[in-house]
C-alpha cells in the first residue's frame, strides 16, 4: 500500500483533456442528429414503408442490436478500406456511431409510432390525406414527443459507448487519458479524472435533452 | 361508548385542507352511509380511519384504541377495521382461495388448514366458494368484489370501511355487491360506506352523513336527511342525485 | 508467411468465444446478486442506504463501461496485487451490471399498483410482508423480459474487456487479424458469433415480453 494520489499533473494536461472532451461532444452531436434522423427513416420504413424494403431494415437493424459497438466500429474502420472506402478515424467514428445510434432510434421511434392511437391514422385518411402526410403531419410529432425520454437515455448511453472510439485512435476523451497516462504513469488518477468528466458530461447531457424536448415539443402539443 | 370514535380530524395534503374537524360516533351494528360531492373528503375520512392517510389533528379510536401512526399501533387497528376498495385491489398472482388465505398466515399465523377452512366459508358467504381456485382476472368485477369482501372478513374485523366499492362496476353488476353488503348489515356488521347508491343509503343504512367541503354538513336517519334535507347543499345534491 | 484457412480464422474465434461466453455467465449472475442488494437498498426503509444506492447507480450508469475496466485494472493494482486482466474484468462489469439490474428491477417493484400496498396494508401486513408475498412475487414476473434483455448488454459489454488484455471474442479477433490481414472477413465473423451468442437471448427476451402483455391484456 501507501499509494499516495496525485493529481498536480491536471495543471499541465487540462488542454489535451479539453481537446478530447471538445471531440467527444462533437462525436455525440453529429451521431445524435444523424443517427436519430437515420432512426426515424428506417422506423418510417419498418412501420409504414415499402414492403420489400422492410427486411433490409430489420436485418440492420438487429445485426447492429445483437453485436457490440466496438465490433462495429473495427468493422468500419478496418474492414471497410479492404473494399475500397478509405475514411480517417474521426469518420470512422462518426459514421460507427450514426448507425448504432440509427438502430436503437428505428426500434424506439417504431415503439411510439405504434402507440398512436389507430384513430390517428383514421382521422388523418378521412381528411384526405396520404399516408406519407399522415405521418409527417400528424403522427410522427406525438410520436416523438412520446419517446423522448427513451431515445434521450439512449443517446446519453451512444455517448459513454464513444469511448471505444479511443481503440481506433480517435482522439477523444479516453484517448486523452490514455495519452496522458502513457506520459505521467499515473494510471488511475487519469482515468478517474476523465470518469468524472464523462459524469459531469452525461448529467449535462439528460439536462441539454431535456430542454430540447421543452423546446421540440411545448405544452400546447401534448395531449 | 361507541365503536368507531372520530373527534376532530383534520387532514391537510400541502396547503389544501380536505378535512377541517370531523366529527362522528359509530355505534356498534350501525350501518353509516357517507354522501356528497367528489372532493368532499369522505374518501379521505374513509383512509384515515384505516390509517392509510396519516391524520394532522384530532384523534380516531376503535374499540377504545388509539390510532396512532406507529407499525405497531397500525396494525392493531387494521385487525380490528377491514376495507374494501373501489379497485377491488386482489392480488393477481393469486387464486382467490389464496387472497382470502395469505393475510391470515403471514399476519395472524394461523395455520395453513384452518386459513383454508375460513377461506372457505367466507367465500362461501359471498357465494363464490366454487371459485376458490380461479384467479382474479378470470372473475368478473362483481366476483372480484366479492373474494375482496370475504378477504377482509377471514381477518374477522369488527367494522369494514367501504370506500365505493361499487363505482368501478358495471351496473348489472352492482346489485350482486349490494346483496352481499346487505346481507352483513342484517348479521350486525359495523358498516362504514362511501357511496354514490342513494336508494341503498336509504333502505339498509342506520344514518346518512352527507359531507360537503371537508365539514360533515348534514348527518341524520335515511328518512330525515333524504326526506327533509335542511341546507341548500344538500338539497341541491339530492337534485343532482334525482336527475 | 504461414496460410489461414477461413476454417483455421473461424476455429480460434470460437475458442476465445468460450471466454467471452464464460465472463458473460459470470458478470450477470454476479451482477444479478449485487443488484438486489442494492435493489433492497434503494426501495428500503433507510433513507441513507436508499442514497447510497442511487448514487452507485447513477454513476454506474453515468460513466462508460471501459472507463470502469480501467479503473478496476489499474485501481486494483494499487492494492500492490497484480491485478489479472480476467479478475479485472468480472470485478468491473459485475458491478456495471448490478447497476443497470437494480434500476430495472426497482422499475419493476414501481410499477405494481398502489392498491395492492393499501389491500396489503389495511390487511395489517407490514413492509416485509408485503414484499415478501404481495408485490415481489408480481414484479418478479414482470421483470423476466427485461432483464433476460438486458443479458444482451452484458454479452457486448464484454467485448470491452479485451482493451484490457482479456482474451475472449474480440481479441482474438483483433490478434487473427493481425496475423491474417483480412479485417473484413475476421471481424464479420466476429460478428456472427456476437449475433448467435445476442440473438436468441433478444428474441426470447421479446416473446416473453409479448406473452406477458397478452396475459395483462386478460384482466
Amino acid at each position: 500500500m501507501g499509494y499516495h494520489f496525485e493529481f498536480g499533473w491536471i495543471a499541465e494536461y487540462w488542454p489535451v483533456l479539453l481537446k478530447g472532451v471538445g471531440i467527444t461532444l462533437q462525436l455525440i452531436a453529429i451521431g445524435a442528429l444523424f443517427g436519430v434522423a437515420l432512426g426515424g427513416a428506417c422506423a418510417w420504413v419498418r412501420a409504414l414503408g415499402p414492403a420489400w424494403l422492410r427486411p433490409v431494415v430489420a436485418t440492420y437493424v438487429e445485426m447492429i442490436r445483437n453485436t457490440p459497438f466496438l465490433i462495429q466500429l473495427f468493422f468500419v474502420f478496418f474492414g471497410l478500406p479492404s473494399l475500397g472506402v478509405q475514411m480517417s478515424e474521426l469518420q470512422a467514428a462518426n459514421l460507427a456511431m450514426i448507425i448504432n445510434l440509427g438502430a436503437y432510434s428505428c426500434e424506439i421511434i417504431r415503439a411510439g409510432i405504434q402507440a398512436t392511437p389507430k384513430g390517428q391514422f383514421e382521422a388523418g385518411a378521412s381528411l384526405g390525406m396520404s399516408r406519407f402526410q399522415t405521418f409527417w403531419y400528424v403522427v410522427l410529432i406525438p410520436s416523438l414527443q412520446r419517446i423522448w425520454p427513451a431515445l434521450s437515455s439512449q443517446i446519453v448511453i451512444v455517448m459513454l459507448g464513444s469511448a471505444a472510439v479511443s481503440q481506433i485512435a480517435a482522439e477523444d476523451l479516453t484517448f486523452a487519458a490514455n495519452f496522458i497516462q502513457s506520459r505521467n504513469f499515473r494510471a488511475f488518477e487519469a482515468y478517474a479524472v476523465s470518469t468524472a468528466i464523462y459524469l459531469l458530461l452525461a448529467i449535462l447531457l439528460r439536462q441539454v435533452l431535456r430542454g430540447v424536448g421543452f423546446t421540440l415539443f411545448p405544452r400546447r402539443a401534448a395531449r | 361508548m361507541s365503536l368507531i370514535e372520530i373527534t376532530e380530524v383534520r387532514k391537510s395534503f400541502g396547503s389544501n385542507e380536505v378535512l377541517k374537524g370531523i366529527n362522528i360516533d359509530v355505534n356498534s351494528g350501525e350501518v353509516i352511509a357517507i354522501i356528497g360531492k367528489s372532493g368532499s373528503g369522505k374518501s379521505t375520512l374513509l383512509r384515515c380511519i384505516n390509517g392509510l392517510e396519516t391524520i394532522n389533528a384530532g384523534t380516531i379510536a376503535v374499540a377504545g384504541a388509539q390510532l396512532l401512526p406507529d407499525d405497531l399501533h397500525l396494525k392493531a387497528l387494521r385487525l380490528k377495521v377491514g376495507m374494501i376498495f373501489q379497485g377491488f385491489n386482489l392480488f393477481p398472482h393469486l387464486t382467490a382461495g389464496k387472497n382470502v388465505m395469505l393475510s391470515q398466515m403471514v399476519v395472524k399465523k394461523v395455520k395453513k388448514d384452518a386459513a383454508e377452512a375460513m377461506a372457505r366459508r367466507q367465500l362461501d358467504r359471498v357465494g363464490l366458494l366454487h371459485k376458490f381456485d380461479a384467479y382474479p382476472d378470470e372473475l368478473s368485477g362483481g366476483q372480484q368484489q366479492r373474494v375482496a369482501i370475504a378477504r377482509a372478513l377471514a381477518m374477522e374485523p369488527i367494522a369494514l370501511l367501504c370506500d365505493e366499492i361499487t363505482s368501478a362496476l358495471d351496473p348489472e353488476l352492482v346489485q350482486e355487491v349490494l346483496a352481499v353488503v346487505k346481507e352483513l348489515a342484517s348479521e350486525g356488521m359495523t358498516l362504514l360506506m362511501v357511496t354514490h347508491e342513494m336508494r341503498f343509503a336509504r333502505d339498509v343504512c342506520s344514518r346518512v352523513v352527507f359531507m360537503h367541503q371537508g365539514r360533515v354538513h348534514e348527518i341524520g336517519p335515511p328518512g330525515e336527511v333524504f326526506a327533509s334535507p335542511r341546507t341548500p347543499e344538500l338539497q341541491q345534491f339530492l337534485g343532482m342525485q334525482a336527475a | 508467411m504461414i496460410q489461414f484457412s477461413t476454417w483455421d480464422i473461424v476455429s480460434n474465434l470460437l475458442l476465445a468465444a468460450r471466454w467471452t461466453v464464460v465472463l458473460s455467465l459470470v458478470s450477470f449472475i454476479g451482477g444479478g446478486i449485487v443488484g438486489l442488494l442494492v435493489l433492497f437498498a434503494r426501495i428500503g426503509k433507510f433513507a441513507g442506504l436508499r442514497r447510497a444506492a442511487k448514487v452507485y447507480i447513477e454513476v454506474f450508469q453515468g460513466t462508460p463501461l471501459l472507463m470502469q475496466l480501467f479503473l478496476a485494472f489499474f485501481g486494483l493494482g494499487l492494492f500492490g496485487i497484480n491485478v489479472p486482466a480476467w479478475l479485472a474484468a468480472g470485478f468491473a462489469l459485475t458491478l456495471w451490471t448490478a447497476a443497470f439490474l437494480a434500476e430495472i428491477w426497482r422499475g419493476c417493484v414501481e410499477a405494481i399498483a398502489k392498491g395492492q400496498w393499501e389491500a396489503s396494508s389495511s390487511l395489517g401486513m407490514g413492509y416485509m410482508q408485503q414484499m415478501r408475498w404481495v408485490v415481489l412475487p408480481q414484479a418478479l414476473k414482470i421483470a423476466v423480459p427485461p432483464t433476460v434483455g438486458f443479458s444482451v448488454q452484458v454479452v457486448k459489454g464484454t467485448a470491452l474487456t479485451s482493451i484490457i488484455g482479456f482474451v475472449e471474442l474480440s481479441k482474438a479477433g483483433t490478434m487473427v487479424t493481425n496475423a491474417t490481414f483480412q479485417p473484413f472477413t475476421v471481424y464479420g465473423f466476429v460478428a456472427l458469433i456476437y449475433f448467435a451468442l445476442c440473438w436468441p437471448l433478444s428474441k426470447s427476451s421479446q416473446i416473453l415480453e409479448r406473452k406477458l402483455n397478452v396475459a395483462h391484456r386478460n384482466h
